[in-house]
């Protein structure tokens, strides 16, 4: 590609691609470079999907602030794009007596992040609303406003909108080096050379290898594993709320909460780890998880376990986000966005665009029109293409030949099974591909590099 | 909403022999759904010899014996991608065509929803998570119905009959499993089954030997084995998990069944040989039978 465009953005992350977005509705020429055979397939494919309040993140912090925007910002656009949302609110619930002691400042910290509707609440309402909890729960800090949505298609409508605004998306395309001379960025990628005014970083578990490209990285990148357990759909109807633990200083500790596909998942487990891209699963810790899960919950002793993953959050040496312009090399850097990230992205994007607006001149004014790319629907709670009729080829989770053969084609195709398996959902049910995946992969036949 | 006799939800070898038995017992108003585009269920997907035994007194590939079965029941009102989303306790089922989402009802309602094998995931498995990992059942139709060659030196976990089914499926492909691994002191499987297993089709049979660990990025690359305290790599491009066979029990009702609902096969007791469903599906019949007349 020789064009020269306004804004490269390295990484194809939910981070990434909200701030694709955000730069091509105000009609600046973009590209989006990603290492990956598809987008979201490094931090952003595992994480626990859930839209946050951000009632319990540092207090003035600029994690809040971008949570805070980015978690009104889905909600304006969520209808035009059919983004899921399913209401759920979160519980964060003590099992000693210290950690209830420690409820009254959880609420009065999430009063201070914005959070005002949170309050703490007695055993016995605990009872009423999670009538399945174990009896030892002495009580929990009410957040009405924590919500489940799925992992993926928010930012996959995010590359959409991109897209129909002229943006470019790469894959399969590692940048590898980058010079800056003449208030021009040349980034070397695997796919040959990309001009761009300015350069955003949001490599997530490799932003310091490519911050060092502008810089000696401001920080380095941790990468903290965490494990899930996803049950089987019985288990869905065991708890409303997210159930989460009183936290501590280094995590936010083991959650409970349903999925948007009709599950229940536990995790994430929180270990450091060098490597950048092999999370594993570990028997151990996906056993601790489970018993974990049942003690939350003892009903679920009697539910199947589904599927496990296991993804890499990139934790830096710093407690917030790194999100900074450097006015003289045509450089933003979004470094360290660990475990919200779904959550603010559209708010990083906005911060990221008033830090454009600071430091390299006025943004184009949005233009009047904007192009809305609706995202097929994925969740249980809404209206979901089998019910309209169609050949169910994935029979556990009803995904539909039509929803496959869609995943395949259109402007963004998946170029793996797992980009598949995230469009669609196929295979990712109980029997994980025992009657359907051969079919997929004949349907995908030629689609993909990699064999099925 | 039309309402009939009875419907058969599931039509493999315990479905189709219900519903053959049943018309036989002059009880005609019979409708078989099955979720795949053809009925015939497990076996269709199985390319070896050893089908047919108990019912037809042949020894017939498992496809031939799949064929057979819907050629007995030729007659019948056998709706295929038809999925079962939901059944009440009075008798109504939910279903998923082509065309939409609709209802029946029945008097009698045999649930022969199968069964299948368990998956990595539910074993829990240590490791990556490459491509190449799967269950026999998988195995079979990438091989069986669509030609593919997902590996060409898989190691087989489990020693079930199912996992002789695994060896057969990749002799078909021209390959040679890198081993079997069973974790406990004898296979699963009858003896010889072991001996068969090394001598005639040469793959080693690692028993009282644990599978710790999947090795690989984005391919399977090894797997790493416990044996006598002690560890070690097997090299290999594919695991093939077999076995554990879960009852397909999803559409279960909770709580106990109501009388116009009953099981057959494999749904009811895992791992049994088609035959052995065969005959179920006809002891079935005669039970509903003898409730409807």
């Amino acid at each position: 590609m020789q064009a020269r465009f306004d804004i490269a953005v390295i990484g194809g992350g939910v981070v990434g691609l909200a701030v694709l977005r955000r730069f091509a509705m105000v009609g600046l020429k973009c590209v989006l470079l990603e290492r990956g055979a598809d987008i979201l397939s490094g931090a952003s494919k595992g994480n626990s999907a859930l839209l946050h309040t951000g009632f319990d993140a540092p207090l003035r912090s600029l994690e809040i602030r971008c949570m805070r925007t980015g978690y009104k910002e889905y909600f304006n656009i969520r209808d035009k794009l059919n983004l899921p949302l399913v209401e759920s609110s979160g519980l964060v619930v003590a099992w000693t007596p210290d950690e209830l002691a420690a409820l009254p400042a959880i609420v009065e910290k999430a009063h201070k992040n914005g959070v005002t509707d949170a309050r703490q609440i007695s055993a016995i309402e605990l009872r009423l609303k999670e009538p399945n909890l174990a009896k030892s729960a002495l009580g929990a800090v009410l957040v009405p406003g924590e919500h489940i949505i799925d992992a993926w298609s928010a930012p996959l409508a995010y590359a959409h909108q991109a897209l129909a605004h002229g943006a470019a998306i790469m894959r399969s395309a590692e940048v590898t080096n980058g010079d800056f001379s003449k208030g021009i960025w040349q980034l070397q990628t695997v796919q040959g050379a990309i001009t761009a005014r300015i350069v955003v970083n949001a490599a997530g578990n490799y932003g310091d290898f490519v911050e060092a490209i502008a810089r000696p990285s401001p920080f380095t990148i941790k990468p903290r594993k965490g494990q899930f357990v996803v049950f089987d759909k019985p288990a869905y109807k065991l708890a409303r709320a997210i159930v989460l633990p009183v936290p501590t200083a280094r995590t936010k500790g083991i959650v409970v909460f349903r999925t948007a596909f009709g599950n229940l998942a536990v995790g994430p487990t929180a270990e450091d780890q060098d490597d950048r891209e092999l999370a594993t699963c570990d028997r151990e810790a996906l056993l601790q998880l489970k018993a974990r899960a049942i003690e939350i919950l003892p009903a679920l002793a009697n539910i199947d376990v589904t599927a496990n993953y296991s993804g890499l959050r990139p934790a830096t040496e710093h407690k917030d986000y790194v999100i900074e312009a450097l006015a003289d090399r045509n450089w933003i850097t979004i470094g360290g966005i660990r475990s919200t990230g779904l959550t603010a992205a559209l708010g990083i994007a906005e911060y990221v665009s008033a830090l454009y607006g600071k430091n390299f001149g006025e943004l184009p004014k949005k233009p009047s029109k904007s192009v809305w790319t609706p995202v097929p629907n994925l969740t249980e709670d809404r209206i979901r293409p089998y019910m309209k009729g169609g050949e169910i080829i994935c029979h556990c989770e009803l995904v539909t030949r039509g929803e496959i053969t869609a995943a395949l084609d259109g402007p963004l195709p998946a170029r793996d099974m797992g980009g598949l398996k995230r469009r669609t959902r196929a295979t990712m049910g109980r029997c994980q591909g025992f009657y359907c995946s051969a079919n997929i992969a004949a349907i995908a036949k030629g689609h993909f590099d990699a064999k099925p | 909403m039309p309402n009939h006799d009875v419907i058969i939800i599931g039509g493999g070898p315990t479905g189709l022999s219900a519903a053959r038995a049943l018309v036989d017992l002059g009880i005609s108003d019979v409708v078989v759904l099955e979720r795949e585009a053809e009925a015939g269920g497990i076996p269709r997907h199985c390319g070896h010899l050893g089908f047919g035994w108990q019912s037809h007194k042949r020894f017939w590939t498992g496809p031939r014996y799949a064929a057979e079965l819907r050629k007995s029941t030729r007659f019948l009102d056998i709706r295929t991608s038809a999925t079962v989303l939901e059944l009440g306790n009075d008798g109504t089922v939910r279903i998923q065509n082509n065309s939409g989402i609709s209802e029946l009802k029945a008097k009698q309602i045999l649930i022969a929803t199968g069964t299948r094998e368990t998956p990595r995931a539910a074993r829990l498995v240590s490791g990556t998570r490459p491509q190449g990992v799967m269950n026999t059942g998988a195995l079979q139709q990438h091989v069986y119905f669509h030609g593919n060659k997902p590996f060409s030196r898989p190691v087989i976990i489990g020693s079930e009959w199912v996992s002789f089914s695994a060896i057969l499926t990749c002799r078909h492909l021209g390959i040679r499993p890198a081993a079997m691994i069973e974790e406990n002191a004898t296979i699963s499987a009858p003896r010889p089954g072991d001996l068969v297993a090394r001598f005639v089709f040469g793959v080693p049979v690692r028993t009282s030997t644990k599978l710790l660990n999947i090795v690989g990025r984005s391919n399977v690359e090894a797997i790493e084995i416990e044996h006598q305290n002690k560890r070690e790599q097997i090299i290999c491009d594919g695991v093939i998990f077999t076995g554990l066979f879960k009852p397909e029990k999803a559409l279960l009702p909770m709580g106990e069944l109501p009388e116009s609902i009953t099981l057959a096969g494999n749904v009811l007791e895992p791992l049994k040989t088609s035959g052995e469903c065969w005959q179920q599906g006809r002891i079935a019949a005669e039970k509903i039978a003898a409730r409807l007349l």
